[in-house]
């Protein structure tokens, strides 16, 4: 992508994160650390990889996400309202009774929501379901899921890993949100999934490590992937929990807590200042 | 009529019903107990071996079902409901998503097995699940209508098959309706309400009642859930005792259900027909007589509801 077009992504990108941040500031609840981690590659897949309608989102031709990682819906919803499949103000509902925007993603309630998820390990194996899917009616789509580092502790992952590799859904990329931590910390010293690469690759995987905040780099990943052939690729990202906001940057404290009123008029400033020095190199 | 297990019945309708493009059938390495082997020598190219992964496959079910698909995924109850329960509810029921799961192997009458493989609390989960529908057929021939009638129902349904042959109850020109119990037989002093293969032994437990000079009304709920309120209530206004018979714990399977409508609807006496112990190996005629599913038994309690009246 050319420097104009990488500028405008990681514009709407931070806006996804002060978005995200602003639907778990009005929820008072809700999973800040690990929806900052992945808003550039949510940004990336809704704004220029992914064949999607934000006017027709049943369309069963479309590529397909499915949000593994349930719990970082914030930055799912805030990617879906940017794109304009409902409206941004709606994200001040997230997590209220009387509102759509369910804790976890609900696909029968959400626009633009492929999966409903929120049980770790289930989202990559319905991807997995659909990418057959689409091989079996022989249709052109694709499917992306994001599983988090954590979530690869779940043993229904590697049952997904197993069929995907077997079945040759070459259809299927599986991002990891490797930003290593999990809610009680470290996943190292919780429950080591490490090493990641060498583990999807003797379950018969593509591997590609790169940078989940690379807009170049995750694009080059992505390109790579849709041009191996015969089997599911996964792009493992090195990602900072929390990231572009200074004190939520690598602390697991933040995987699922609020920020209270100065924190987020903190935080919002700092995401503004970011966006503001992008908009200047513009 | 020769005997035949339902799990034979399911296999079969798959094959005879399974022409639709749209339908896949998924099993975990079980095609050759479960029967679906017979959907997969006639359509191999809808039929997806998912390997011993009962979790992976109902979470790769709704997302087939996601995609358009109409899905059936087989497994044994035991891993279908207990093991996978959570992807079943969550990936499933939740998502209301177009899964029918085939779940043979259910009860006690898996026999030699013992019991880590006698599911005897499938219908109670499956039961708990906001948009499931629960069947659970007594013979061949209400058992292959009910896999005809779950590819016609949009969303998800849980069917219960067993691997023992059993009798048919039913007659050729059978009809089956989703969700409508059958009046088998009429009577007025008691009424045996039955699932599943004791059914036939709801039947005969009848006509022990007869020789005593009891007149007993047995009706088959096939569809547990959504269950038939209004022949419940109707035998509960009528009969004003009833008894039920299911292969399955006390807690939480037909019997409850059964409570359910009458407690709410038309109070009586109800007697629950069924076990609250783990299985454990032997013939299925030994298991039925240790653990009480007996057209005798059935009678028994069928007395003890009447004295309650």
């Amino acid at each position: 992508m050319d420097t104009k077009r990488r500028l405008e992504l990681a514009i709407i990108a931070n806006k996804v994160r002060k978005n995200a941040l602003t639907a778990v500031y009005s929820a008072a609840s809700g999973h800040p650390g690990g929806s900052l981690s992945i808003a550039d590659v949510l940004t990336l897949l809704y704004f220029e990889v992914m064949n999607i309608d934000p006017k027709n989102p049943k369309n069963p031709d479309r590529d397909r996400f499915v949000l593994s990682k349930g719990h970082t819906a914030p930055a799912l919803y805030s990617v879906l309202a940017e794109r304009g499949f409902f409206p941004t103000e709606d994200l001040k509902t997230f997590r209220k009774a009387d509102s759509y925007l369910q804790g976890h993603p609900d696909m029968n309630k959400v626009p633009g929501v492929d999966m409903s998820t929120g049980s770790l390990g289930q989202g990559v194996s319905a991807a997995g379901g659909m990418a057959l899917a689409a091989k079996l009616d022989n249709k052109s789509y694709r499917v992306y899921t994001i599983l988090g580092d954590g979530e690869l502790e779940e043993g229904q992952v590697w049952e997904q890993a197993m069929f995907a590799a077997h079945y040759k859904l070459d259809n299927l990329t599986a991002f990891i949100d490797f930003n290593g931590l999990q809610i009680d910390g470290d996943i190292t010293k919780v429950m080591n999934p490490t090493p990641i690469d060498k583990k999807f690759e003797a379950f018969g995987w593509h591997v590609i490590v790169t940078d989940a905040h690379d807009l170049d780099a995750l694009e080059g990943a992505i390109a790579e992937a849709k041009a191996t052939k015969g089997k599911p690729t996964a792009i493992i990202m090195k990602s900072v929990k929390g990231k572009n906001v200074s004190f939520m940057e690598n602390n697991a404290a933040w995987h699922g807590s609020a920020p209270n009123e100065e924190q987020y008029n903190q935080a919002t400033a700092e995401l503004d200042k970011i966006i503001a020095d992008l908009e200047a190199s513009l | 009529m020769a005997k035949k297990a339902t799990r034979e019945s399911y296999g079969a309708a798959l094959a005879e019903f399974g022409a639709d493009e749209n339908i896949v059938v998924l099993d975990a390495d079980l095609s050759k107990s479960t029967k679906t082997e017979v959907f997969l020598k006639k359509y191999p190219e809808r039929f997806i071996n998912m390997g011993i992964a009962e979790g992976n496959m109902m979470s790769v079910a709704a997302g087939l079902a996601a995609a358009g698909k109409t899905v059936f995924a087989s497994s044994f109850a035991m891993f279908a409901a207990g093991r996978a329960f959570e992807q079943v509810r969550n990936s499933i029921g939740y998502t209301n998503l177009n899964v029918k799961i085939g779940a043979t192997h259910a009860g006690i009458s898996v026999g030699e097995d013992g019991a880590s493989h006698q599911c005897l609390e499938d219908i109670a989960l499956m039961r708990s699940i906001p948009n499931m529908v629960v069947i659970n057929p007594a013979d061949d021939i209400e058992a292959r209508l009910a896999v005809k009638a779950a590819i016609d129902h949009e969303g998800p349904v849980y069917m219960r098959f067993g691997r023992l042959a059993v009798e048919d109850v039913n007659g050729e020109d059978y009809k089956f309706e989703l969700g409508k119990g059958v009046q088998l037989a009429d009577g007025s002093d008691v009424t045996i309400i039955a699932t599943g293969l004791m059914v036939e032994m709801a039947l005969a437990a009848r006509e022990i009642l007869a020789k005593d000079g009891i007149s007993a009304r047995v009706v088959n709920i096939h569809t547990i859930k959504p269950i038939d309120a209004e022949i419940i209530t109707k035998a509960a206004k009528e009969t004003g005792a009833i008894v039920t018979a299911e292969e399955h714990y006390i807690m939480g399977g037909l019997g409850s259900a059964v409570a359910e409508v009458v407690c709410a609807n038309a109070p009586c006496p109800v007697k629950i027909v069924g076990t609250d112990r783990f299985g454990k190996s032997g013939k299925p005629a030994e298991l039925f007589k240790d653990y009480g599913l007996t057209p005798e038994n059935i009678a028994e309690k069928a007395k003890e509801a009447i004295n309650l009246k």
